[in-house]
């Protein structure tokens, strides 16, 4: 990855909280699966087919905007929330990084132990 | 989504030997790479310093936790905290759990860390950076190791 790469997100991410615990929730997991067609969606339309009000549907935006996972577009009068993947990949990465450090411990270990 | 590591490798080498591979801080220090202070001790902090290739600058601090013989060794840290100018200690360490299981051909090793969603977002953007120089050096440290056949 090129150093441009890393500060876009670096601008974009830096100071959220942090997404996995917004991704702790199973009202948010949904409302992500939702989004993640790519079509942002108003509250209205998210509120939808979940037992919660309105109010409570929009709290759990405002956690997912404050990770960086949706991010609300203007429309008209009303606010559309569409989703946004990179913190997502981030994620992905940084644990990933982490895994494969593990794995090139553990086969040092290995070696180490059968010799 | 999955915010814990979990590993687990099947070693040729009595449970007794990799008790001690992961316990004696001489042993551990030579196949994890740092040069440690003392042994292990459950509820003291391990200090040493980083001998990887190209982050000997970097000290080694752990939190050593368990210590059930040849059962499990456990301990707490800050994943990639790179920058030695920085306090890490504020924020929530992860937590790695080494197991061991008895098999017919030797041992199995379990291995988690876990605790990854209290790390804030840019640090782990600060890991990136790290891996971003030291990948194409590491892929040659683990070449160089395998083709010494240790």
């Amino acid at each position: 990855m090129s150093r441009k790469a890393h500060s876009v997100i670096t601008a974009k991410t830096l100071a959220t909280a942090p997404v996995f615990a917004a991704l702790g929730d199973e009202t948010r997991l949904v409302i992500i699966t939702k989004l993640s067609d790519g079509e942002p969606r108003s509250i209205a339309q998210l509120t939808r087919g979940f037992m919660l009000t309105r109010q409570a549907i929009t709290k759990h935006l405002r956690v997912l905007e404050s990770a960086g996972i949706v991010h609300s577009v203007r429309s008209g009068r009303e606010s559309r929330f569409a989703f946004d993947p990179e913190p997502l990949d981030e994620m992905k990465r940084y644990l990933n990084s982490v895994s494969e450090q593990w794995d090139q411990a553990l086969s040092r270990l290995k070696s180490f132990v059968e010799r | 989504m999955d915010n814990r590591i979990e590993k687990r490798i099947e070693l040729k080498a009595p449970i007794s030997r990799v008790w001690r591979a992961l316990t004696d801080y001489r042993e551990f220090g030579e196949w994890f790479r740092v040069k440690l202070d003392g042994p292990f001790v459950p509820g003291q902090i391990s200090r040493g310093q980083i001998t990887y290739p190209g982050y000997e600058h970097l000290r080694w601090e752990a939190v050593v936790q368990k210590m059930e013989p040849e059962r499990l060794f456990s301990l707490t840290w800050h994943p990639y905290a790179v920058d030695p100018k920085k306090d890490y200690s504020k924020e929530t360490p992860t937590l790695v759990e080494f197991r061991l299981e008895k098999t017919p051909t030797g041992t199995l090793l379990l291995l988690t860390e876990s605790g990854f969603d209290k790390i804030p977002s840019d640090r782990r953007l600060e890991a990136f950076r790290m891996n971003d120089g030291g990948w194409t050096e590491q892929m040659k440290n683990i070449e160089n190791h395998v083709a010494k056949g240790a």
